[in-house]
């Protein structure tokens, strides 16, 4: 069959065979080619051999210095060079790594990508849906970048056992008229300190009773849209207001028309006590439609304070923090409305460089039945191998309602690969 | 006419108003440029070039590690009112400052921007990385170390970009600035003159560092780091590599062990126990003391201290 095919082809080839009487003109134009091709070949070998003169230099960091010995000021230095606007913007900085050709320059624009791995055992008796023995509760994708010069984006993405979900995938305008701060897309919502905080921040393997019986557990109240914040100039404190109305689809709120919406407030006031303690105050209201009956809504109210400690000089080693949070929940359901509360304590210590000891102290009473309570507390202590990989122990004593007490052992293990690591904890 | 003068008087108050802002805009032109430095060198240099006619705050302290440098709120109030921020760049404010750039709700200090001047761009850096480089080596830097400001020759060529980014916001005070420029680079030579000759007898001399924080200043003074506290840039120390820096130390007779003030000394302690060197804490930044008020007394404390560690020998603290 090639044969054939290779048949066919020959008088193709000769009927394409230039006339007799062009031959010249052709013979001479293929020499002007081959004369251009040779001047540009020697051109690639003299720059080839510059640029191996300057690798060769810049291998060498101690040759090159003793050559450059005393530079004069301001000459531009053989510094990486970085694209304005790369460096700082959670965009990619730095000569970017040649991988091909013209491929390379598109690629500087790739936003940072970073994957976080959260790996979940458990051993005792667990109380109400108890984590099976050995899990792997997720892998949080995130996507980041600056989108122009009025906006960012920032996606993540999890993938759990069974599925995949949008964390959050927002835009945020950084340059909106009135100082303020606008975000659009689905979010974690202001709610509280924790709320806002994806699973892998925490500083517990689990969230607080509270926020599983009032504020929507491991979901939160993260939904669909709009964020905007400002400050308050004043020159006492650092006064943050936050309104957002988001599309009534969370674990708590269910709108089931377009003007069911929720719509949720936040303040958040900090202070320096001193160079090396703080506070930070807040205060949330959350109110919207939920699913006990049509027309019947969801109220929340909730308080933090956080008190923190890390002295400069030792920043390195030692840090303190206690925090609070208290929510009150009123639900409006067939029978009248179910008015809950519910609290956690939180209380960690850095004691070495890699080493953090907590504790925590949860009560919280049902959403839909007050009458009963929840009681937790939990030891922690964890551990951090480096800045990008976490284990963590939890002990964790459970009283649900009047069940019997549950005593368990967690382990976590959280490590984190990419462009954000650095700071994802 | 009462009424027609009341209807001068209206107009009148209206256009006083409406001209308000712009009379208050007109003066903050000539008020001082606000500068944010991320670090007290910076922050230094800054006020070298723009005397009177800056005011300069700088958000991580000279005794401060500014790897490691908490988010806080207040510091976004500071970038909120910022004209001008200055970065040392090179990914060392990597893991804070983004987070609070965002939210200062500043178009003229985000990366990019007019009022963004990134100190490493104009500034020449060493240990930039060749091969293929992954988190097992360690907190490296992939564009280079950001520690540069440590040789006076790049605080020269720091002190020039500031200068002629100043320069740009205020042309009014251009020669105002140049002159103040001319001023600490005679400063800086004659600095540089007196630094030489000090330390011009412990040329070669081999030190150990804790963190890789001294190339720059190494390299200026000729003294040779033949290894480090830290088996890792950021990862801290193993008992299995102190034991052999400690066989190191005393091969190759290392006399001065430099700590920067916010590591550890535990463990610097014990090699300075074991092999006889000099532990010197040396602070690499402005205000890692109290003394050290700018940049020419941050090389005169630190060449002072040096230079009596490596002719005081063997004296083990």
């Amino acid at each position: 069959l090639c044969l054939l095919a290779a048949l066919a082809a020959a008088p193709c080839a000769v009927a394409q065979a230039p006339p007799a009487d062009g031959a010249a003109a052709r013979q001479a134009q293929v020499e002007r080619l081959r004369e251009e091709l040779s001047a540009l070949r020697d051109e690639y070998a003299a720059r080839l051999a510059s640029i191996e003169e300057r690798l060769a230099a810049l291998e060498s960091p101690r040759e090159a210095a003793t050559q450059t010995a005393a530079p004069t000021a301001g000459e531009p230095v053989a510094s990486a060079p970085v694209p304005a606007g790369a460096t700082g913007a959670g965009g990619p900085s730095g000569v970017p790594p040649v991988y091909g050709g013209a491929a390379a320059t598109s690629k500087i624009f790739n936003p940072d990508v970073a994957v976080i791995g959260n790996f979940v055992g458990a051993a005792g008796r667990g109380a109400g849906e108890a984590e099976p023995a050995l899990a792997f509760r997720e892998a949080e994708v995130s996507f980041q970048a600056v989108v122009d010069p009025y906006a960012r984006a920032d996606f993540f993405l999890t993938f759990g056992p069974d599925e995949v979900g949008v964390e959050e995938a927002a835009v945020t305008f950084t340059d909106v008229p009135g100082d303020f701060l606008l975000k659009a897309g689905k979010l974690r919502t202001a709610f509280g300190a924790v709320d806002a905080m994806h699973v892998h921040a925490l500083p517990w393997t689990d969230r607080p009773l509270m926020t599983r019986n009032l504020v929507g557990g491991e979901e939160g109240l993260a939904d669909a849209g709009l964020s905007l914040s400002r400050l308050i100039p004043n020159p006492w404190l650092f006064l943050e207001a936050t309104g957002q109305v988001y599309r009534g689809s969370s674990a708590v709120f269910q709108g089931s028309q377009r003007a069911d919406l929720t719509w949720l407030g936040h303040l958040r006031a900090y202070r320096d006590l001193s160079e090396s303690t703080n506070l930070d105050l807040g205060g949330s209201i959350a109110y919207g439609s939920n699913d006990a009956a049509p027309g019947a809504h969801t109220r929340l109210v909730g308080l933090d304070a956080t008190w923190r400690w890390r002295p400069l000089r030792r920043a390195l080693y030692r840090r303190a923090l206690a925090r609070t949070e208290l929510v009150w929940s009123r639900r409006e359901q067939p029978g009248g409305a179910a008015r809950a509360f519910g609290a956690y304590l939180d209380l960690q210590y850095q004691f070495g460089r890699r080493w953090v000891a907590g504790a925590r102290f949860d009560t919280s009473e049902r959403a839909d039945d007050p009458t009963v309570r929840d009681r937790g507390a939990s030891a922690l202590l964890t551990w951090w191998p480096s800045e990008f990989s976490q284990i963590r122990a939890q002990y964790r004593h459970t009283r649900l309602g009047d069940e019997r007490r549950a005593h368990e052992l967690l382990l976590q293990l959280l490590f984190a690969i990419g462009a954000h690591g650095a700071h994802a904890f | 006419m009462p009424r027609s003068s009341r209807r001068g008087g209206l107009p009148a108050l209206v256009r006083s108003l409406v001209l308000l802002p712009s009379v208050l805009a007109a003066g903050a032109l000539h008020a001082a440029v606000n500068v944010v430095a991320s670090t007290e060198d910076l922050a230094a240099l800054t006020r070298e070039v723009g005397g009177d006619k800056v005011k300069v705050d700088a958000i991580a302290r000279g005794y401060q590690d500014p790897h490691f440098v908490e988010a806080k709120p207040s510091f976004i109030f500071k970038l909120h009112a910022a004209d001008l921020l200055v970065v040392v760049g090179k990914e060392l404010e990597l893991g804070w400052l983004p987070a609070l750039v965002q939210q200062s709700r500043n178009a003229r200090i985000q990366p990019g921007a007019d009022g963004y001047l990134d100190a490493s761009l104009s500034a020449r850096i060493l240990d930039i990385p060749t091969g293929p480089i992954t988190r097992a080596m360690g907190d490296v830097h992939p564009t280079g170390n950001p520690h540069y400001w440590l040789d006076p020759g790049n605080g020269r060529r720091i002190a020039q970009a500031v200068q002629a980014k100043l320069s740009a916001m205020r042309p009014d005070d251009g020669a105002y600035f140049a002159a103040r420029y001319a001023d600490f680079d005679r400063r800086l030579r004659e600095g540089e003159k007196r630094w030489d000759a000090r330390m011009a007898p412990c040329r070669g001399a081999k030190i150990v560092t804790y963190h890789r924080s001294w190339s720059n200043f190494v390299e200026r003074f000729g003294l040779d780091v033949i290894d480090y506290v830290e088996p890792r840039p950021g990862v801290p120390p193993s008992p299995s590599h102190t034991i052999e820096l400690i066989r190191k130390i005393r091969r190759e007779g290392v006399k001065v062990l430099l700590v920067e003030p916010y590591f550890d000394l535990k463990t610097p302690a014990a090699i300075g126990r074991e092999t006889g060197a000099r532990v010197l804490v040396l602070p690499p930044s402005v205000g890692g003391e109290q003394e050290i008020r700018d940049y020419v007394a941050l090389f005169d404390h630190n060449i002072a201290l040096l230079v009596a560690a490596l002719e005081g020998g063997g004296a083990a603290r």
